[in-house]
């Protein structure tokens, strides 16, 4: 068994049936390893229309007052949805290899 | 209270789920359906029970649709045989690995091909390691017996699983039969109210059922289960014991006729455990030490108790009524002669599979049996370890 299996709770502590008994948990599951390419917002071209926060799958895109903040990085998978759907062309998709920072 | 009635296997069964009164029914209703879903249905349409009937368009629908009532927290029932059976495999370990306590009686007759439609065991002893505890019965009285047991023991709380009640297709299932039926008020109480600690329908506690399980945490899953079918075998003597207090008939996993003192023994299971106490006591007149092992649960399977009650045996034959094509003999068989081998036992077994298709078998067949284990004891000798009753050579 590898390491990181045997950290994980054992066959008599988890709920039976594969049930999901705690719900919301998709939270939990980072996502955001997925992902080859990284959707970068220029905050200045943003107008702030929302449509990528509504087209977003995975519900990654942070918006607050209204406004688009930015990235939940933990779950985005990537996808470029939101930069295909941004009518002002403000978000880019930039290949996380090429970054040297996270 | 109980009345004694004259009916059908299939009657029997379909009046045990009247009394039932199961809030959900699926059963796609044409071959190889058998009566005791129509029978159910004139019940519902008669407003005889509260019953959800669910028309579907396959048996393999039947069983999701049974899996998505359980997952709701719904006593859900349905019936089928042969191919039917066959048809639900996929969606049979699901409602086990998802420990759902559906209840299914299960007509038994044989899988095509050449196509078939009369009795053997092909059909339920494949699905003998999909995870559902399997009850057989000799008659119509136990295959009610069984059907009233079957909720209490898969909705136990230690164990959580489906169960299949097995019954003789035709020699059982369309036979008219004198046999006692219980009171409908004591059945309701007999099997209590069902109150699953977590469904789909209960809104302040949202889960999810179903979701997909990988090299994390399936495998804790499934040695969850093989935990289940453990406390199982406890769960099945317990309710027989509830039910014998009840009805004054049963027994929790075997049934043992003049096993006692017996030299030469069978162990069988079905209808053919009747003929074979017939030709026990027939041998039992002329002297000869005959017995019978009538099992009546084969998953999970008694493998200690039923080495325990064969052990003053000298020599054994296992009765199959299914083949596995794995040229070591029938099912039964090969789960016996491992729990003989686990006992340290000396009897010596051998196989005899019979009865294929519906052919008839026959007292003195089961007694040429008894006279082949004779031949044995004396001689100490096998000749051949399986063999084939009742085919022409």
């Amino acid at each position: 068994m590898a390491k990181k299996d045997q950290q994980k709770p054992g066959w008599k502590s988890i709920p039976e049936g594969g049930l999901i008994i705690e719900p919301g948990n998709a939270d939990d599951y980072k996502t955001g390893g997925w992902r080859t390419y990284r959707p970068m917002i220029d905050q200045e071209i943003c107008i702030n229309c929302h449509i990528c926060w509504i087209y977003c799958p995975d519900s990654s895109i942070i918006s607050k007052d209204e406004e688009i903040k930015g990235y939940d990085y933990d779950h985005c998978k990537g996808c470029g949805i939101c930069a295909n759907e941004c009518p002002v062309d403000a978000i880019t998709m930039l290949e996380e290899g090429n970054l040297s920072e996270k | 209270m109980s009345n004694q009635v004259a009916l059908t296997g299939n009657e029997a069964i379909a009046n045990a789920m009247r009394q039932i009164n199961p809030d959900v029914v699926a059963a796609y209703p044409i071959t190889p359906q058998t009566e005791i879903v129509q029978i159910f249905s004139q019940f519902v349409a008669d407003g005889e029970v509260d019953t959800d009937f669910v028309t579907v368009e396959s048996e393999h629908s039947a069983m999701s649709a049974s899996v998505g009532a359980s997952a709701s927290g719904a006593r859900a029932m349905t019936a089928t045989a042969a191919n039917g059976l066959a048809l639900m495999w996929e969606i049979l370990y699901i409602a086990a690995s998802t420990r759902l306590p559906i209840v299914m009686p299960v007509v038994n007759r044989a899988l095509s091909g050449p196509i078939n439609i009369h009795c053997d065991h092909s059909d339920s002893m494949g699905a003998r390691d999909s995870g559902w505890i399997q009850l057989y019965a000799e008659n119509a009285q136990e295959a009610y017996d069984n059907t009233i047991q079957a909720f209490k023991i898969g909705e136990h709380e230690d164990v959580k699983l489906p169960v299949m009640v097995n019954m003789d297709g035709f020699i059982i299932s369309h036979a008219v039969e004198n046999f006692n039926i219980l009171a409908d008020e004591d059945v309701q109480e007999f099997i209590g109210e069902y109150n699953p600690e977590h469904t789909l329908l209960d809104a302040e506690n949202p889960i999810t059922v179903g979701p997909i399980d990988l090299q994390d945490y399936y495998f804790e899953h499934k040695r969850q289960q093989s935990e289940a079918v453990k406390h199982a075998k406890k769960v099945v003597a317990e309710v027989a014991e509830e039910y014998n207090e009840l009805t004054g008939r049963g027994f929790s996993y075997f049934e043992e006729y003049k096993l006692d003192d017996a030299e030469v023994g069978i162990v069988a299971l079905g209808s053919t455990t009747g003929t074979a106490k017939a030709a026990v006591d027939n041998l039992r007149d002329e002297g000869i030490k005959a017995g019978l092992l009538k099992l009546r649960l084969y998953r999970p399977f008694p493998a200690e108790e039923i080495t325990e009650a064969l052990s003053n045996l000298k020599v054994l034959a296992v009765l199959d009524r299914a083949e596995t094509f794995s040229d070591t003999g029938g099912p039964v068989f090969a789960d016996i002669r491992s729990a003989l081998y686990n006992a340290d036992s000396e009897i010596e077994a051998v196989n005899y599979i019979y009865g294929l298709g519906g052919r008839d078998t026959q007292v003195d067949e089961i007694e040429a049996v008894y006279k082949d284990l004779q031949d044995i004891l004396e001689s100490g000798e096998v000749e051949e370890r399986v063999q084939y009753l009742g085919v022409r050579e």
